[in-house]
């Protein structure tokens, strides 16, 4: 009968000390993991950045840099707007249903605040490569004017959208960013505040 | 535990201990006396050295946005009382001046002060600010007792008024020559402080500096009583266990 | 079938048969832990080793992280070990773990080998244990020196400068072996670079080796004992040593206890007093390192200090470097040097007790003295303490055999 007592009672005093010690590990477990979250210094590094639009010609495109990536920012001409439907049969996406691609106000033909202006990431969809501005119109190809990626061959409309059979699967990534006054943007805050 | 085991654990304790108190130094410090949980303090100590120091001294690994989280300021106090050379509170103190300028007009750049409180302590820099005096062969106008021929101006004389240091003869040493011994301050002119007034100022101006130079003071010491409570709690259980354990074994 | 004895608690099929087939699991861990037997009345010197352990996976895994964050460049040292403290998540808990570690770890390790000392466990059959053990110390020094030198204080440099220039003591070859050392010809940032490589990647596996050789060491004669005696004569008719109890669960529940004791000492000092006045943390290095400035006072880090001190009080460059080294290196000789015929203390005479006494006065004054700045009074003591350090291994021989010893018990005094 003691016999029986004492084992339930070193089983209980044992799985307590089990409990307490893997929750201890577990305590100390988490600072060490949470140092490998982006620090102070690579957030401020990453903060949004200004770009002024103003001077923007129309159909000129400026490169602009956040967070350690490239950003193309083009103003679309009303004759490059125009070009947007004719490009629609070709798309894999024209709807921008792929909700991870861009926030939701660019869920538009446009994919942007304003249709005049273009805010994209310059990285490819298939394996990150800087895709080339390739304005020049080719109906032939069926080819109206976007992004052409050289590294594997995929091709994007003025809207930044995917074309189909390329290696490609998405549309070009437009971030987060939105407008402080009429010819200044900034990148990588929107009026949600997610950055 | 043996007769012999108790004396040699006794004497290693009060060994180690004795020599915690062995200390040197010359000149007597005057406790800086800053109460590093006074936000209020801190607050002031902030603005005191945005406005008289930080326009040669640099704090370069200090972000406004941590001294505005620490010290409970909005980002618009923040802006307003303490950026005045800085344009996102993400950014760290930088001096005004070029280090290269100050160094070339001072003799040397004015060191970073973000680990100061750490190097030298509290206690110094408290008296260092109030240590200016004197001297007209300095070119600055004044010697400072702590720091001999530092280059440093006094940048607080509007407010303390300005001090001439008394030197009185010490004791004689073998070779007959007796030293200057440090006597005491005395007023030459009066600033817009009282001494307790400026006193203050500098008490929290060195706050600040001691916040600086390690912010996350506050929490790890709140962490480390939730540790030691943890593992008091675990080593109950332990104990338990252990003795529950040895049980079996005969004596 | 009858079973065989030793095959109790040896899986029969399933998972854990498939891996014991090919790998020696259940037969490591009944010789290593459930049926690795030591005696039952270790006092409280014993839990030295298991901290010892501990305190080394503590540093691997805070030193792992830091090296994530810190950047061996003189350029940017100092800066990132204040990145890690003030803009890493939780970078200052990594930092301050590592600093009181390192701290921990040679205390820790001098009550383990002291324990060693009182109860005789370097004696036969433990020699090499002890030289293994010894050799475990000679590397820790240098762990700890190279680590030093990485966060680019004006102590890091200039406690590195002094030591590094011991070498050049050395006759014939000093100056050259300065220079491979520093790789440079002076303290540099390619001798930070190579010290990194030194901390983080070769003194550790090194260190990882000897603690492995030390534990297989230690198993293969098993532990000693506060009474010196081997528990191994007396077993019972299973082969089991009368006075043993196996490691686990008996060893590994006390030592548990140790070790959160051991945790709360550690803690209290990180989370409240991490600079421990200046002698974890040291005050001279919050400031950058600067070549043209020497720091009023240059100290090495207090579990240094007992050999500076006597590397000080010698008033010759070549003889002070040997005689460091000396003070260093004499204890892997005390196998040899004791020749009491007891191993324990509680069994020794009052000579052997006296001099032990006098050897732990004069290790704590030297290390004391070493911190002092060279003015003669303290170097008068220096020497004297010196000395006394020496005459304990030197004229051990004598003493130990001349010493009166009482008769040693057949069991171990347990009381429970």
């Amino acid at each position: 009968m003691t016999e029986d007592v004492d084992r339930n009672r070193r089983h209980f005093l044992a799985v307590a000390t089990a409990v307490t010690g893997g929750a201890g590990i577990a305590m100390v477990a988490i600072p060490f993991l949470a140092s490998l979250k982006p620090s102070a210094r690579a957030q401020a590094q990453g903060a949004p950045v200004e770009v002024p639009i103003g001077s923007l010609e129309p159909g000129e495109m400026i490169r602009i840099v956040w967070r350690g990536k490239l950003v193309f920012v083009l103003r679309r001409s009303e004759e490059m707007l125009e070009r947007l439907s004719a490009t629609t049969e070709f798309l894999r996406d024209p709807d921008s249903e792929e909700v991870e691609q861009q926030p939701e106000y660019a869920v538009n033909q446009h994919r942007s605040v304003k249709p005049e202006f273009l805010v994209l990431e310059a990285a490819c969809t298939h394996l990150g490569c800087i895709p080339l501005s390739q304005f020049d119109v080719s109906p032939a190809e069926n080819w109206f004017g976007g992004f052409y990626c050289p590294c594997h061959g995929s091709r994007f409309d003025l809207a930044g959208r995917v074309y189909k059979g390329v290696p490609a699967p998405t549309n070009l990534r437009v971030p987060p960013y939105r407008f402080l006054q009429n010819d200044v943007i900034l990148i990588g805050i929107d009026n949600t505040g997610a950055a | 535990m043996g007769k012999f085991m108790k004396s040699i654990t006794c004497l290693v304790v009060l060994m180690i201990g004795a020599s915690a108190f062995a200390a040197s130094g010359e000149i007597e410090l005057e406790k800086a006396g800053n109460d590093p949980g006074n936000t209020a303090s801190l607050q002031r100590g902030a603005r005191n050295f945005m406005s008289y120091c930080a326009g040669c001294h640099s704090a370069i690994y200090v972000r406004y946005k941590s001294i505005a989280r620490d010290l409970e300021l909005n980002e618009e106090q923040l802006i307003d009382n303490l950026m005045f050379n800085a344009e996102r509170p993400f950014e760290t103190i930088q001096a005004s001046m070029p280090a290269s300028d100050a160094a070339r007009w001072f003799g040397r750049a004015p060191p970073d002060m973000s680990l100061m409180a750490r190097a030298k302590g509290t206690d110094y820099i408290y008296n260092f600010l109030r240590g200016f005096y004197l001297d007209p062969d300095s070119p600055t106008g004044v010697d400072n007792l702590h720091l001999s021929g530092t280059s440093m101006p006094n940048v607080l004389w509007e407010l303390q008024g300005y001090q001439r240091a008394v030197f009185v003869a010490g004791e004689a040493d073998e070779a007959g020559t007796a030293p200057h011994v440090f006597d005491g301050f005395e007023s030459v002119t009066t600033g817009t402080m009282s001494a307790k007034e400026f006193d203050e100022f500098v008490r929290d101006t060195v706050n600040f500096l001691e916040y600086i130079s390690e912010p996350i003071r506050r929490t790890r010491r709140v962490l480390g009583v939730w540790v030691l409570l943890f593992l008091s709690f675990f080593l109950f259980v332990s104990w338990k266990l252990y003795k529950d354990i040895w049980k079996d074994v005969p004596k | 079938m009858a079973r065989i004895e030793s095959e109790v608690g040896t899986p029969q099929g399933g998972f854990m048969k498939w891996i014991d087939d090919r790998f020696p699991f259940t037969a490591t861990m009944k010789y290593h832990v459930t049926e690795y037997y030591a005696s039952k009345n270790f006092n409280f010197w014993y839990v030295f080793g298991v901290l010892s352990m501990l305190v080394l996976v503590m540093q691997f895994i805070s030193g792992i992280f830091l090296t994530m964050n810190y950047k061996p460049d003189a350029a940017e040292a100092f800066a990132s070990v204040e990145y890690i403290m003030r803009d890493v998540e939780w970078g200052w808990l990594i930092r301050y773990m590592h600093s009181t570690g390192a701290s921990f770890m040679f205390i820790v390790v001098f009550l383990h080998m002291f324990r060693a000392m009182l109860y005789g466990s370097y004696r036969k059959p433990r020699e090499l244990l002890w030289i293994i053990g010894m050799m475990i110390f000679f590397t820790l020094m240098a762990e700890a020196f190279a680590g030093y030198l990485l966060p680019w204080g004006q102590m890091s440099y200039w406690g590195a400068q002094v030591i590094i220039s011991l070498f050049g003591a050395i006759p014939f070859i000093g100056d050259a072996l300065v220079e491979i050392i520093r790789g440079d010809y002076s303290i540099s940032d390619i001798t930070l670079n190579r010290f990194f490589a030194l901390h983080v990647i070769v003194i550790p596996l090194a260190l990882i080796a000897l603690v492995f050789v030390h534990i297989v060491a230690l198993h293969e004669v098993g532990s000693s004992n506060p009474d010196g005696i081997e528990i191994k004569n007396k077993k019972g008719p299973d082969g089991i040593p009368l006075d043993g109890v196996a490691f686990h669960p008996y060893h590994t529940a006390k030592d548990l206890v140790a070790i959160i004791i051991f945790l709360m000492f550690f803690s209290a000092v990180m989370f409240f007093a991490p600079d421990l006045g200046g002698y974890f943390l040291e005050h001279a290095n919050f400031e950058p390192a600067n070549m043209q400035v020497t720091p009023e006072h240059i100290a090495p880090i207090w579990y240094f200090t007992p050999f500076y001190a006597i590397l000080r009080a010698v008033p010759n460059k070549l003889w002070g470097t040997i005689l460091f080294a000396a003070a260093v290196m004499l204890p892997i000789f005390l196998p040899w040097l004791d020749r009491s015929r007891v191993s324990s203390i509680r069994y020794r005479g009052w000579i052997y007790k006296m001099a032990l006494t006098l050897f732990v006065i004069s290790f704590i004054s030297l290390g004391w003295l070493g911190m002092q700045p060279a003015e003669q009074i303290y170097v008068v003591w220096a020497r004297i303490f010196a000395v006394v350090y020496f005459a304990f291994f030197l004229l051990m021989p004598y003493y130990t055999a001349i010493d009166k010893t009482k008769p040693v018990p057949d069991r171990v005094v347990y009381h429970g």
